[in-house]
């Protein structure tokens, strides 16, 4: 088999990744338009979480993702109390800037605790090395992290398109005035789903430090992926977010091995052309 | 209801553009660190520079509303023709500011053709995208800019053949300084224009703009190039004063430092950026023998609590301050 | 050469399959005052989105005058003299009521581009702007900021910022809108006071307005005409009673035509 399908794969195993951790901001921004910067700081406590669990309590590294998810889950709670709440009807400036505060403090917090080397993670036996398929040498972990992913969409999708849950998530997100007007706790629904989304991008962090590496500075790193894949997709869209990540995770992963020359910067160029061609996004509203 | 005189309207425009006493004691006070800290001109120069841009900044975000996290583009462009010129050969600083001049006001008016088209996320996206694009470009054209090193051999000539730059920052600080100020002039006049008043309809309410016949786009075209203009002007200054230009010239975090120097000192009132540039640099240079990772600590501390409690900034801030006093007197 | 002031024909919009402008046709003649009414929903506001350029058409034309203007955008629009103001009033709360109108004036007169001279040096461009606010009564109102004015003179100011603009069609989205009984006097004044060189179309629930100052009427109901006629024809008419039910159709039927 020719080698780009080993581009796909990879292209796509990263893609899943940058979806898992763009899909809660995705749609917590569709619902309340609120920016939340700090969206990649959760990614970075579960990674940390997944990190001190691991090589610290010796916990195996499958235990290690719910972890990471409830602990994302739960300080994303705790700071919509304590900041985000007074926010949500402040200028779209006033919010990044609160929570690029946040995201300064989080860096400076894991670079006191951790230090600023990359934290070495050991994969259990199963999931390491790669897997001879049809001519191509597949990491197994890749394949792990697309399973992991795929279900995690479908349940999604699942949860969106027939629960009660879901249907106020949608209403919320497509006109929030008439979502209260019919009785649905916005702002319960909001924390809930931010709650939600963080969790995802915790779980995101934390399958990242294979992948990616994790040191302090990944809450900004990857915080600029992040938000390409939300404004390329177009906000609130969960659907948008996948194709918007896949398309960025492939473009990427292409670019580096194709055309190492402008690899770097062919997903900048990727965001500006889409962003151009379609402002809200793929799937955003018009 | 009492019945008052009807105030002239000539008079309330006089009122809103005269000097107050407040301004005339700012720019004096620049003076002062040629008396008071003669050992910190060279910082004091960099201050006045990073004011400048950080005035050019206020222009398109404080007047226009257009937040953009790559106007770090124009001061590196501007960097790299004034530090370009240099290393060629031609070391005169006028003409090295005009040129900086010319070829960020051309990228500038060029880009704001894509810039006045886009508004919220997708316009912050863009701005970022080609600011990360041009530092990437910036990179692969090493042989060019220097790549990761930067420029080499740049050397500035004395100011009209007569003022050399000496090692103590006087003639840069002077140099910094003058240009700030006829800068700021211009600014100054700028915003008390009918284009001012144009330009604070399009951040008080961007829609109705058309609705009374005004071509928005080619407003925030003209204001963009003129802070694309000056942000070059402050990037050459930079380059000419302290004879280096590295791609952090026009990387992110200069952006994102300038937009945090602007909403420190508040936006829209022209003195934020300048008030801001000065405290914010004040304290780096206190604090520079801090951690890195510290000093992010308590910028995002500060950013945290001015958000929360001085939303407008130290000048906001200030204002309310007077407006409480005044009321009580 | 049409003595329209502003004609609409075949005009037509949707989302998707909610259709707001169902083959919608209207005429104009220079120096009329007429009023569109018609049930929330009806697509008024809709209709004024789609002449003003706000919204752009699926089918259909639009003439100013003699000139098509269906492809113009909005601001190209108000500089050849079709103004409409706003049912929610969409100002500029941190300008003065002055500044505000001397910004409306600076762009009609196409010097809002220049930077470098002073406001000050504008002097006729101000006494314009002043004259606008004193013709509406809201000379005293001129150096307070706009969010501190009464609604009422805030919805003066929606209209002053209009007639800045020279118009020659102007649309009215309910201008009565909101406005107290007791601050109205001055907003009807103003719009009697209208030159009977603009030519105006007007959205009002008001039907006492409607029966003061318009010759005729236009029905509006889904998105599609209904019909038109005198203000009298419209009141006794009993498609236009069944169309508004309960209260309204009491109005209709108590006030006495002029």
């Amino acid at each position: 088999m020719p080698p780009v399908f080993g581009v796909i794969f990879d292209g796509a195993a990263y893609g899943m990744l940058l979806f898992l951790m763009s899909v809660g901001l995705s749609v917590t921004l569709g619902m309340m338009n609120f920016v939340n910067l700090a969206h990649c700081s959760f990614a970075m406590l579960g990674g940390y979480v997944t990190v001190t669990l691991m090589n610290a309590l010796g916990w195996p590294f499958l235990a290690t993702l719910p972890a990471a998810f409830i602990a994302a889950a739960a300080a994303s709670v705790i700071l919509e109390r304590i900041f985000f709440r007074r926010f949500y009807h402040a200028s779209d400036l006033e919010q990044c800037l609160l929570t690029i505060g946040i995201v300064f403090v989080s860096i400076a917090a894991a670079a006191y605790i951790y230090g600023t080397d990359q934290q070495p993670v050991q994969l259990p036996p199963y999931l390491r090395g790669s897997v001879h398929v049809l001519g191509l040498d597949l990491a197994v972990y890749r394949m792990f992290l697309i399973a992991i992913a795929m279900l995690i969409t479908v349940l999604l999708v699942v949860t969106v398109e027939t629960t009660r849950f879901g249907a106020q998530v949608r209403a919320a997100v497509n006109n929030q005035r008439m979502a209260r007007g019919l009785g649905i706790d916005v702002d319960r629904l909001f924390a809930t789903t931010f709650a939600l989304g963080s969790g995802l991008a915790g779980l995101g962090g934390a399958l990242a430090i294979q992948m990616v590496g994790l040191d302090p500075s990944f809450a900004l790193t990857f915080l600029i992926y992040v938000l390409i894949v939300v404004s390329v997709g177009g906000l609130g869209s969960i659907a948008g977010s996948f194709a918007a990540a896949m398309l960025l995770g492939v473009s990427d992963i292409a670019g580096k091995y194709y055309v190492p020359a402008i690899g770097a910067f062919l997903i900048y160029l990727v965001m500006l052309a889409l962003l151009m061609w379609r402002p809200t996004g793929i799937f955003g509203r018009r | 209801m009492t019945t008052q005189a009807v105030a002239d309207p000539h008079e309330f425009v006089r009122a809103q553009i005269r000097w107050r006493w407040s301004e005339v004691v700012f720019w004096l006070a620049t003076l002062l660190p040629f008396v008071l800290a003669p050992n910190y001109l060279v910082l004091a120069s960099q201050i006045a520079i990073t004011a400048l841009f950080a005035m050019s900044l206020d222009l398109i975000l404080g007047y226009a509303g257009i937040v953009s996290l790559g106007h770090a583009a124009y001061f590196g462009i501007g960097s790299y023709t004034a530090g370009l010129m240099s290393a060629h050969g031609w070391g005169e600083p006028l003409t090295g500011l005009a040129a900086a001049a010319v070829t960020a006001g051309i990228s500038g008016y060029l880009t704001s053709f894509i810039i006045a088209r886009f508004r919220h996320l997708a316009l912050i996206m863009i701005t970022l995208g080609i600011g990360l694009v041009l530092v990437e470009a910036a990179n692969s054209a090493s042989w060019l800019t220097g790549g990761f090193d930067g420029l080499q051999g740049i050397h500035t000539w004395p100011i009209l053949g007569k003022f050399h730059f000496d090692l103590y920052g006087y003639t840069a600080y002077s140099y910094a300084l003058i240009a700030l100020f006829a800068i700021f002039l211009l600014a100054r006049r700028l915003i008390h224009s009918p284009f001012g008043l144009a330009l604070r309809g399009i951040r008080e309410n961007g829609a109705r703009m058309p609705a009374i016949g005004a071509p928005t786009r080619e407003h925030i075209r003209t204001i963009y190039t003129i802070a694309a203009i000056i942000a070059g002007v402050a990037g050459a200054l930079l380059a000419q004063t302290t004879e280096t230009v590295s791609l952090e010239s026009l990387g992110f975090q200069r952006s994102a430092d300038v937009l945090v120097m602007l909403i420190l000192g508040g936006t829209g009132r022209l003195y934020g950026g300048l008030i801001g540039a000065i405290v914010y640099m004040v304290a780096r240079d206190q604090f520079s023998g801090l951690n890195p990772q510290y000093w992010y600590f308590w910028i995002g501390l500060l950013l945290i609590a001015v958000v929360m409690t001085l939303p407008n900034g130290i000048l906001g801030g200030l204002s309310l301050l007077a407006a409480r006093i005044g009321k009580r007197s | 050469m049409s003595e329209n002031a502003l004609a609409v024909s075949g005009l037509n919009k949707r989302f998707g399959s909610l259709v707001v402008a169902s083959n919608v046709e209207l005429s104009l003649p220079q120096g009329v005052r007429y009023a569109l009414i018609g049930p929330n929903g009806a697509g008024k506001t809709t209709l004024i989105n789609l002449i003003t350029g706000m919204l752009r058409p699926d089918s259909g034309r639009i003439f100013l005058g003699d000139g098509d203007i269906t492809i113009f955008s909005p601001d190209e629009r108000v500089r050849r003299g079709l103004v409409r103001t706003f049912q929610i009033n969409s100002l500029f709360p941190h300008l003065t009521a002055l500044e505000s109108v001397a910004l409306a004036v600076c762009e009609r007169r196409r010097v809002a581009e220049t930077w470098w001279r002073e406001l000050t040096a504008y002097s006729s461009e101000i006494d314009e702007a002043h004259e606008i606010l004193s013709a509406l009564s809201l000379a005293a109102a001129g150096n307070r900021v706009t969010r501190e004015l009464p609604y009422g003179q805030q919805r003066l100011l929606e209209i002053a910022l209009a007639l800045a603009t020279r118009p020659k069609v102007l649309l009215l989205d309910e201008p009565a809108a909101g406005v107290p009984r007791d601050e109205s006097k001055d907003l009807f004044a103003a719009i009697a006071g209208l030159s009977r060189d603009i030519t105006v179309l007007f959205i009002e629930h008001d039907m006492d307005l409607v029966f003061r100052f318009a010759s005729r009427v236009i029905v509006m109901v889904g998105g599609r005409v209904l019909l038109e006629g005198t203000p009298a024809e419209i009141a006794s008419d009993p498609q236009v009673r069944a169309v508004y039910l309960g209260k309204a159709r009491q109005d209709l039927g108590q006030v006495r035509a002029p």
